[in-house]
């Protein structure tokens, strides 16, 4: 080994801090020069994520730019789905689910990040507008003739139930800024999360208002293997049925015929 | 390590499923039980759909009963006559039972059907069971001769009779079929192969001798749990191959051990240790469902059926 590989090899973590630093320089760079005329620039690490056999959740950067003064709040909206709510009651000494609600277009994924408390950032009228905040989460039953009390408890139980999965996740003062002007946030999805399209709105807030919303897509999609086995089963259950009962007829074959001789 | 489940679509430690599959296999190996009704509880608990748990491990005792008929099948200790004949019964039920599942799923009281079917059976086998080896345990010391009974009743009146020579039984078709129907239904909606009810059903009700009880049985389950595969697979989607392959993975290993270990111990003792697992199963589960949840409430999937 060489002094010069040797010395890199022993400050490997000095040496990617370099890295990170110029890559960083150069997005700043690159991000200012599209900024120009615009008042808010921002793009994402990776348009897709990838659910392979090792996916335990991932993480994705948002960096951005802003042109003078404002505060920005981003809002992840993850793929829609319907939603039932149950309640337990309690029949004869054991716990039964009873009244049930069954709510539309309920985001599976939510998250929210700003660089303040949000509070302190945007008028309670915006945040209705721009969904910011989970009680700001637009979904409604699919009865809309039930009554309001019970609307507001099963809605509340639906959020409480999606923050302990780590599926909603508020996220003040995560958003960083670099700069006056540069800004970044780390978003993670966990493990459970769903496959689908995500919308992600920045909101860059004066004054309380919204000024200007940029809105970026992003693709959580199974890959290799996992959507092999996925799509086979849900696309041809009658193949997959057959392969699941033929692999498993094989291993207690080969298990029998491995134990016989030893 | 991590891996993700396609099916389950959650990620899962690597180790713990094959510990769990070597765990339940050692046991069943030990015991001479399927393990599924330790199994699908066990998948339940660290975070496995109810409905993916169920169709998976119908998937993993294809495997574990093919492994274990071969070695019996060996010895001549299969009653091919009546495992058809209980096969016929089980085809029935099984079918019957995976409509019913999916039934009760979309009125969202799958989870407590599961449950509560774990409780009473466990419950009531296990005491039995428990009796039983408590009563063997003292004719040993004992050591009073044991009177064979036979004794005629009802049973002997039904129509239908066949021949079972391995078995050494002339009995009505009825009987084994009706048993396979029950059994077949419990192993839709428990997940299980349901040689715990199967066997003890062969041996008291049929009056079968012990050394083909087992063999018969496990032929049985082979093919009820295939149907159950195919049936979940095809209306629910709900079979999870990877899973059930580590959990096949440890089993194999872990029975062999079992089997080991097993011949050193006495039957009696075995059984008594078999009962008070079983009771101690039905009990963790009896809690669960009698303790007030810390949230009233929980989410799942819509299903389409209640969209429209």
């Amino acid at each position: 080994m060489t002094t010069l590989t040797r010395h890199l090899w022993y400050n490997r973590s000095g040496v990617s801090r370099i890295l990170m630093s110029l890559c960083l320089v150069a997005m700043t760079a690159l991000v200012t020069r599209m900024a120009i005329g615009q008042d808010l620039v921002v793009d994402l690490t990776k348009n897709v994520v990838q659910v392979t056999t090792g996916f335990t959740g991932s993480d994705v950067m948002l960096y951005g730019h802003k042109t003078g003064p404002g505060d920005i709040v981003v809002v992840i909206r993850g793929p829609l789905q319907q939603i039932v709510v149950r309640r337990k009651k309690h029949i004869a000494g054991i716990w039964v689910n009873g009244d049930n609600m069954t709510f539309d277009a309920v985001p599976n994924y939510y998250a929210v990040a700003s660089n303040k408390p949000l509070d302190d950032v945007i008028t309670s009228y915006e945040r209705d507008t721009y969904q910011v905040g989970s009680g700001n989460v637009e979904f409604e039953p699919l009865d809309i003739n039930a009554p309001i009390n019970e609307i507001k408890f099963f809605r509340e139980a639906l959020i409480r139930s999606k923050s302990r999965q780590g599926l909603y996740a508020i996220a003040e003062n995560d958003l960083i800024f670099l700069s006056e002007d540069m800004f970044r946030t780390e978003f993670r999805f966990p493990a459970n999360v769903a496959t689908g399209t995500f919308s992600i709105d920045v909101l860059l807030v004066r004054d309380g208002l919204v000024e200007n919303v940029k809105t970026k897509l992003l693709n959580v999609r199974k890959f290799g293997i996992e959507a092999a086995v996925y799509d086979l089963a849900h696309r041809q259950a009658w193949i997959y049925g057959a392969l699941a009962i033929l692999i498993a007829a094989l291993a207690g074959w080969l298990a029998n015929a491995a134990f016989r001789r030893a | 390590m991590q891996i993700y489940l396609p099916i389950a679509e959650i990620s899962v430690n690597i180790f713990l499923i094959l510990g769990m599959g070597g765990g339940v296999g050692f046991l069943s190996g030990l015991f001479g039980v399927g393990g599924g009704f330790l199994m699908t509880p066990l998948l339940i608990f660290i975070g496995i759909p109810p409905a993916v748990a169920v169709a998976t491990e119908a998937n993993q005792i294809v495997a574990s009963s093919v492994s274990g008929v071969l070695a019996h099948w060996r010895r001549g200790n299969v009653d091919f006559r009546m495992g058809a004949v209980l096969l016929a019964g089980g085809v029935v039920g099984s079918t019957f039972g995976v409509w019913l599942f999916t039934w009760l799923r979309e009125l969202g009281q799958v989870d407590l059907v599961i449950k509560l079917s774990y409780v009473v059976f466990l419950g009531i086998i296990g005491v039995l069971m428990l009796l039983e080896s408590g009563r063997a345990m003292m004719k040993r010391k004992n050591a009073k001769p044991v009177n064979e009974k036979s004794h005629h009743t009802w049973m002997h009146g039904l129509p239908l009779k066949m021949r079972f020579r391995k078995s050494r039984l002339y009995i009505s078709a009825l009987l084994p079929f009706t048993i396979g129907v029950v059994v077949g239904i419990l192993a839709a909606i428990m997940g299980v192969g349901g040689g715990f009810i199967m066997v003890p059903a062969m041996i008291y009700l049929l009056g079968m001798p012990t050394s083909v009880v087992v063999g018969t049985s496990l032929f049985q389950i082979i093919f009820v749990t295939a149907n159950v595969t195919m049936l979940q697979a095809v209306t629910n989607q709900t079979v999870d191959v990877v899973l059930a392959m580590l959990l096949l993975l440890g089993g194999v290993i872990g029975a062999q051990i079992g089997v080991r270990v097993g011949v050193k111990l006495h039957g009696e003792q075995l059984r008594g240790l078999l009962a008070l697992m079983v009771i101690g199963v039905s009990l963790i589960l009896t809690f669960d469902l009698v303790i007030e949840p810390s949230d009233l409430y929980s989410i799942g999937p819509a299903n389409h059926s209640e969209g429209h």
